[in-house]
């Protein structure tokens, strides 16, 4: 099949960018959508253009890397999926397609379809992580995890952190993202020596980082390509609300500091 | 955390790891980084094939510039073939996906009896079926291990059984799984990796079987390091894939995350703290001599490729050199093979530097030029690998020499010529890696044939 593309393209943070037309022909209906950008831009450097950047890695849907709002839609048009999972055969013959980056103030536009998702990378640095011995094996007996609550923790786990729940959001929010790093460890028993310091810290480190707020949209759920439920997002709130009322001051980020467990609500 | 910045070479003073040098893919900015040791933990090289279950930015760039600096690279012919991944679809393929192996436990791997059979699989009956593992195998049958699984695949296809678009597959049938368990036992086992090849295959495979072909996977080859992880360079410590150490020739399920966690959880964190308590390190400088080469040689490397201003593309070249390793160095090896890859890859590789186009500028974010440089490395890489394959007179796990085999098929190893790892050091630009060898010994447990049957 033949296909339009209408391709945001942009030099630089600096530059103002614009759509360019890229008609591309022999698109194959088993093709992955990233594929058909792979072709055009082997086309491109052989016209002597510079090639589209496009961020991608495993191109299996487990790593986040990739993520372009596919007409109007972030990841496209079937649900569940990332970009790179995006097959051709969902697209008909002689369609327009118009492609563009992540938009939204906390990912600034680095290059083409390439954003700059750091943000994310510095609210995991906040607090998305468990402290952890190292140099000898612990037991498994000692900390049981019923399978509900396991399924739960891992529904959390499969946020890759791609940033499509940004796009999508309206007000650019990233209470997904958070809630589903906040959860997925806030769930489990090696999550807990750090669980309240934990919502404050990333909560805090996301307000800094210029994300909206969350106003119910539940944009962000329906292009999740992990399906992540919003949920997740009335669990961060009340880990953050208790963690809050136990330990006023929220908001600065340096709460986590010295604060592991002294006193921090305990869960009932 | 240094996101977005790509690790170009290791720093060697006074015989000792003492440092990186990067460059930002943003910048272009070249920049040392002084240590008291380094550890690489960069992964593997399945990518040399170009196609591979690995995601497209797993390189052995780091690894490669740390041999170059003197680094033994051991077994690099190891490399494994997993047999459960979704075939090729066309010439535009980017990466192959894998099917988890846990699908084999349910599923049953069948061809057509007939040869050029292109029957839809529902229409062979089951008396015309060839449930090859099971036959050939019958102790282990569809969990047979990793390198025969995919060889049988391969023999299938070879002799013109194989299904699906361009011969290249084999079903795995969960039929009779799922009229034994029902189809929710197997959605509840299987269900994310079911919906995972219908999105890519537009097929159902709770009606229809899947098919699969074998795909470069893992590499069981890597940097020499010994039982401290500590490479051959002092204060180089090399973790997971990245070095040689756990998996032998043939590397069983489930061990890479193993692998992972030992390296990085109980064996780095004491030997580490051994290494810097044992030696006084005096402080350096990335004034040294060493950083400053080092820079050159990165900045050097970058301008040459910017400045070939050729007619091919990166991937071009990448996708030929992967076809070489696919055909002569993959699942089956022979010596005339070898020798033709080899001189092919020296052939493709002049040519690379010569006719390769890597558009833009190298002050800002290139991918074409972030890729250049891994495919430069996998040119070298590629060539040792077939040297090491073609040296290697015997079939070990993953490594099956046709001309060394029984008369039913099956790897013919030769332990008393070759029962130890090979390590190759590099022994400077345009000369040949020199080989050296660790013996292994076996004192409780002693050698023994495979035997599957």
């Amino acid at each position: 099949m033949k296909l339009e593309l209408h391709v945001w393209r942009q030099s630089g943070p600096e530059d103002a960018g614009r759509f360019v037309t890229y008609p591309v022909e022999d698109v194959n209906e088993h093709m992955s959508f990233l594929e058909v950008l792979d072709v055009l831009n082997q086309s491109l450097i052989a016209r002597g253009e510079v090639p589209i950047a496009f961020e991608h890695d495993c191109r299996e849907g487990i790593c986040g890397s990739c993520g372009m709002v596919v007409d109007g839609v972030a990841h496209g048009p079937q649900k569940a999926t990332t970009v790179c999972q995006l097959h051709m055969r969902h697209f008909a013959d002689g369609d327009v397609v118009v492609v563009e980056p992540w938009r939204a103030r906390a990912f600034p536009v680095v290059k083409d379809l390439v954003v700059d998702r750091s943000a994310f990378d510095r609210i995991v640095q906040a607090g998305g992580f468990i402290s952890a011995r190292t140099g000898s094996a612990p037991e498994a007996n000692s900390a049981p995890v019923a399978k509900a609550t396991a399924d739960l923790a891992m529904d959390a786990a499969e946020c890759i952190g791609c940033g499509a729940c940004v796009a999508a959001c309206p007000n650019g929010s990233a209470m997904l993202f958070v809630a589903a790093k906040i959860s997925h460890l806030g769930l489990l028993p090696q999550g807990q020596p750090e669980r309240w310091p934990r919502a404050r810290a990333m909560v805090a480190r996301m307000e800094a980082e210029r994300f909206g707020s969350c106003s119910n949209y539940t944009e962000c759920e329906a292009v999740c390509p992990k399906r992540i439920s919003v949920s997740f997002i009335a669990r961060m709130n009340r880990d953050f609300l208790r963690a809050s009322l136990a330990e006023p001051g929220h908001g600065t980020g340096k709460a986590a500091a010295g604060s592991q467990g002294a006193g921090a609500p305990h869960e009932t | 955390m240094h996101p977005r910045c790509e690790m170009l070479d290791l720093v060697v003073v006074d015989g000792r790891a003492r440092g990186i040098v990067t460059r930002d893919l943003l910048t272009g900015e070249v920049r040392s980084w002084p240590a008291e040791a380094v550890l690489l933990a960069t992964g593997g090289y399945s990518n040399a094939f170009f196609l591979s279950t690995n995601a497209k930015g797993c390189n052995t760039t780091a690894i490669w510039r740390a041999h170059r600096r003197g680094a033994g690279f051991a077994n690099p012919c190891y490399t494994q073939i997993h047999p459960t991944c979704i075939p090729q679809s066309g010439d535009y393929q980017s990466k192959l996906t894998l099917m988890s192996e846990s699908l084999r436990n349910d599923g049953r791997v069948w061809v057509p009896k007939q040869d050029g059979d292109s029957r839809r699989p529902e229409a062979i009956a089951e008396g015309e079926r060839d449930y090859y593992l099971e036959r050939l195998y019958p102790s282990y049958g569809n969990l047979a291990p990793r390198d025969i699984s995919s060889r049988a695949a391969k023999r299938m296809c070879d002799e013109g059984r194989g299904v699906g678009p361009g011969g290249r597959g084999v079903y795995l049938d969960f039929a009779d799984a799922i009229g034994r368990l029902g189809e929710d036992v197997i959605r509840d086992r299987y269900g994310n990796l079911f919906e995972m090849y219908e999105r890519i295959t537009g097929e159902d495979p709770y009606r229809a079987p899947m098919r699969i072909y074998p795909a470069p996977h893992y590499t069981m080859g890597g940097l020499w390091v010994d039982y401290n992880l500590q490479s051959t360079i002092p204060g180089l410590f090399v973790l997971g894939e990245a070095n040689f150490s756990d998996h032998g020739a043939n590397r069983l399920g489930a061990s890479a995350l193993m692998q992972g966690l030992a390296d990085g959880y109980f064996v780095i964190p004491y030997t580490l703290g051994e290494y810097l308590a044992a030696v006084r390190l005096d402080a350096v400088s990335t004034s040294a001599d060493a950083f400053v080469e080092a820079e050159r040689a990165v900045a050097d490397r970058t301008r040459r490729l910017l400045d070939a201003k050729g007619r091919r593309t990166v991937d071009a070249f990448h996708r030929e050199l992967g076809s070489i390793l696919w055909e002569r160095c993959g699942m089956s090896r022979t010596a005339a093979g070898l020798q033709q890859a080899i001189g092919e890859i020296r052939a493709l590789r002049d040519d690379f530097w010569q006719d390769v186009r890597v558009p833009g500028l190298g002050s800002d974010l290139n991918q074409e030029l972030e890729k250049a440089g891994r495919v430069a490395d996998y040119f070298e890489l590629g060539e040792l690998m077939c040297r090491d394959a073609l040296e290697r007179n015997e079939s070990c796990g993953a490594h099956f020499r046709e001309e060394f085999q029984t008369p039913e098929g099956e790897a013919r190893r030769d332990d008393e010529r070759f029962c130890h790892v090979a390590v190759w050091e590099h022994a400077g630009e345009g000369k040949p890696a020199v080989r050296h060898v660790e013996p292994l010994e076996f004192e409780a447990v002693h050698l023994a044939q495979r035997s599957y049957k």
